[in-house]
């Protein structure tokens, strides 16, 4: 074909594309003439999600972190990261005349005088619950699914690593407003830090900027929460998201469903309507929260002062586990050689939750050498088919949940009038014997159900019958109607839709051939 | 443009009485009802929002609006993606990631091959190269790290208190003899110190008056007690949490955070809780005018443990 040719056929082309879907058909040649979009977007929008509820957990920790970037950049408009000290002159007239920093005379401020600045910062710190929450959940359903497998372990790890950024930037934000709660919470961080063997001293020194609690931590804290960690946060979802179109989603087996296949709905428009209302949803969901449930109220705790401690010192629940751990392992501090360790901190502060995330991040290649499993998997696992994988991870999540119980033994002996001695050693010996004994447990419930015909199901009722040599014989009757499976043959997703009625252009019916 | 992108392809189609493009709802039409009744819900309510926000009310009115509204919209959208748009399902095919063996072996190669050959023609640069990035990374760490904030040194060892300090409450008013009733309490600092960072996190003490008596707490410490008044470093040996909580009638004092009690009548030793070691104590006397003073500074680190702390 010459050139001269050829340029009359893309002319042609461009001139019917126009025709045919004119001003945005229009648009799309404009943009592939300069970026070659047509091919690539089409291949996007055609996408297939499976449709599981259980697939939309990680959306909720998406949309949740939009949340807090939208509603964080509001919030970093008002605050004012210094710990210079200030007189609070204010709309909130028990602080009146009092001396706090400007951080914390800020926070005030912004939630008292700023228009929508309470809803805002209330709406920000339940985002962050959320967003950890939904976190962990959907790494739950990632691991007792065996959706980490190969090909996946890589997005596993991008995970794990987010889990671990969101929790400390929540302990970070937590801190920002330097209220006689957090920075207590700082202080034991800062204890945290010196209690590791050797380099200790100079962490919580460099981290600090000197001995606690110095003035360098406010702002130190503020560049990290609002852009350091937020930067990494966001490139990790953007690759997580990467890995997730280029590998395709993983889907439950099924009827059609098989390893070389995805089943579900396209991207447009069936996906992005459902996954817009639920952007829309989450939202909608958090500004409630932030209207009617009350967080943090920073004002009641007054401005932090070293020397002063209130009652109800609790971090925030995703930090609970650790508070557990502190509360309730004994004073095992180590002495000699000229030396201090305080095992009673760095066993529960540092080493167990490192072992935990090492071990999280650790698991992909663990399964792989003990099952001897190396192959590629696209098909998900029901928990109950891999029953020590299930075990193990339930074992994990019931020491999570006994450490978390143990971070409240207080209110617990109060709530119950027994002794804080109760408590405390009741906690010892559940945290110690959670995993053991939901381990043994996990396992039989699962066996039991890998015997069970049809589990999972609805269960039809048994007929039993006696024949005529008075023989009893039990059938299991039909399935509810409702219960067979209709689904249709899957098609692959149209890029016309022919009307009905109206001649089809090409010879063979479903098809159109359109020049490039 | 290429020869390919001129080339006819085909497009896939389905016509429109297709059963995967019928919605999944049974009544189409009550469903679109309803989300119109949401949507509308929704549009109210975020109008409702920018009302609110215009006449700036209350903040629960700022977030039902706002939150009924985005609340209301997605569950318009949703159910119209779920009940109304083609029911499906469709499909995708999978093709595998991994490559034939042969770009494998491509890419491998050129790694391999192409690099070693550079580096075996030059190793002296390429050892050079090495050494000097490795000499650049360890570098840009140290000084880094190191221009973060001073060296502890022997900062952790002391206090503010001093041979002669008297003790002051937050107010700055020094402490006289007949302040405290015994069974009382209060967090005193060394004179000075009482309004800076460093003397609230690390000087602040506990001062109580146990009896009329000299009050001897442990052995050795026989001078330390003048008229039963003890003080303790208010940092918990646990994690610095302040010591804030006193149980008269146990004579315990309770850290809140962790829950830590120390025994007050005999030398803070602890009896329950996480904190491995005793509340430093500090020795006091009264002077001439009956105003409580330090003796000397804390025999010992105060706060949570750490690697150079030592033995005591």
């Amino acid at each position: 074909m010459s050139d001269v040719a050829g340029a009359a056929t893309t002319k042609r082309a461009r001139r019917n594309g126009a025709g045919r879907y004119g001003r945005l058909g229009q648009v799309v040649n404009e943009l592939d003439d300069r970026l070659g979009v047509a091919k690539g977007g089409r291949t996007f929008l055609d996408k297939i999600f499976p449709d599981h509820w259980s697939f939309m957990l990680g959306e909720i920790a998406l949309y949740s972190f939009l949340v807090l970037l939208v509603t964080g950049i509001f919030l970093t408009l008002y605050y004012v990261p210094s710990s210079a000290v200030v007189t609070y002159h204010g709309p909130y007239l028990p602080l009146d005349g009092q001396r706090v920093t400007q951080a914390f005379e800020s926070t005030v401020n912004l939630s008292f005088s700023v228009r929508a600045g309470l809803l805002m910062r209330q709406m920000h710190h339940w985002a962050c619950d959320i967003f950890v929450g939904a976190l962990v959940v959907h790494m739950a359903r990632v691991f007792f699914t065996g959706a980490f497998r190969k090909p996946r372990e890589l997005n596993w790890t991008i995970g794990v690593t987010l889990l671990t950024l969101a929790i400390a930037n929540g302990f970070l934000g937590y801190s920002l407003p330097d209220d006689l709660v957090s920075g207590t919470g700082i202080r034991i961080a800062y204890s945290i830090l010196l209690s590791i063997p050797l380099v200790g001293t100079y962490l919580a020194f460099w981290v600090f900027g000197g001995n606690f609690p110095g003035t360098a931590i406010i702002p130190r804290f503020f560049i990290l929460h609002v852009l350091i960690i937020p930067l990494v946060i966001l490139g990790l979802v953007g690759a997580h998201l990467a890995l997730l179109v280029r590998q395709k989603h993983t889907q439950f087996p099924g009827p059609g469903r098989e390893e070389n296949n995805v089943v579900g709905s396209p991207m447009f428009p069936v996906f992005m309507a459902k996954t817009t209302g639920y952007l829309f949803g989450v939202s909608g969901v958090i500004a409630l929260l932030g209207a009617f449930a009350q967080i943090n109220p920073i004002w009641q705790f007054g401005p932090y002062d070293a020397s002063r401690i209130s009652y109800a010192v609790q971090p925030d629940f995703y930090m609970g586990f650790l508070d557990g751990a502190l509360r309730i392992f004994p004073a095992w501090s180590f002495m000699g050689f000229g030396h201090t360790i305080p095992l009673e901190v760095t066993i529960p502060a540092v080493i167990l939750p490192g072992l935990l995330f090492g071990l999280a991040y650790a698991w992909p290649a663990l399964e792989r050498r003990v099952t001897g499993d190396h192959a590629i998997h696209h098909l998900l696992d029901r928990p109950s088919w891999r029953p020590k994988r299930t075990a193990a991870g339930v074992a994990a999540l019931a020491l999570l949940s006994a450490l978390f119980i143990a971070s409240s033994t207080d209110v617990i002996a109060n709530f119950f009038h027994v002794s804080l001695n109760t408590v405390l050693w009741a906690m010892r010996v559940i945290v110690v014997l959670s995993p053991f004994v939901a381990y043994p447990i996990t396992y039989k419930i699962c066996k039991e159900l890998q015997g069970v015909h049809g589990a999972g199901k609805r269960k039809t009722p048994n007929l039993v019958l006696r024949t005529d040599e008075g023989e009893y014989v039990a059938e299991p009757t039909p399935a509810y109607p409702e219960d067979v499976h209709q689904e249709l043959e899957p098609t692959p997703v149209p890029t016309f839709i022919e009307e009905a009625g109206v001649e089809a252009e090409a010879a063979t019916p479903g098809v159109r051939i359109v020049e490039r | 443009m290429s020869d390919e992108s001129r080339t006819p392809v085909a497009l896939a189609g389905l016509r429109a009485d297709d059963p995967r493009l019928e919605p999944s709802a049974r009544n189409p039409h009550v469903v679109e009802a309803v989300i119109a009744g949401l949507m509308v819900v929704g549009t109210l309510c975020t109008a409702g929002f920018g009302a609110a926000f215009w006449v700036n009310a209350k903040p629960w009115i700022l977030g039902a609006t706002l939150g009924g509204g985005l609340l209301f919209l997605g569950l318009g959208l949703i159910a119209w993606g779920k009940y109304l748009m083609p029911r499906g399902p469709f499909v995708e095919e999978r093709h595998p990631l991994a490559n034939d063996e042969a770009e494998r072996e491509g890419l491998a190669s050129v790694l391999v091959d192409r690099g070693a050959s550079v580096i075996r023609r030059r190793p002296l640069l390429g050892g050079l190269l090495g050494g000097g990035m490795g000499i650049f990374g360890i570098v840009a760490l140290f000084p880094l790290l190191r221009s973060l904030g001073p060296l502890p040194k022997g900062t952790l060892f002391h206090t503010d208190w001093r041979k002669g300090s008297y003790l002051v409450d937050q107010t700055g008013r020094r402490i006289h003899e007949g302040d405290l009733a015994v069974g009382s309490i209060v967090t005193v600092f060394p004179e000075g110190t009482e309004n800076t960072d460093r003397g609230q996190a690390v000087d602040q003490t506990v001062l109580i008056r146990l009896s009329n008596e000299n009050y001897v707490t442990q052995k050795g410490r026989a001078t330390w007690g003048p008229k039963g008044y003890v003080a303790y470093s208010k940092l918990c040996t646990h994690l610095g949490c302040p010591v804030g909580l006193y149980e008269q009638q146990l004579q315990l004092l309770v850290c809140p955070c962790h829950q830590s009690m120390f025994n007050v009548t005999d030398g803070a030793m602890p009896t329950f809780g996480p904190a491995p070691r005793p509340l430093p104590q500090l020795p006091l006397y009264i002077d001439g005018e009956g105003y409580l003073r330090a003796q000397a500074d804390y025999d010992q680190p105060v706060g949570p443990g750490f690697w150079e702390r030592g033995r005591s």
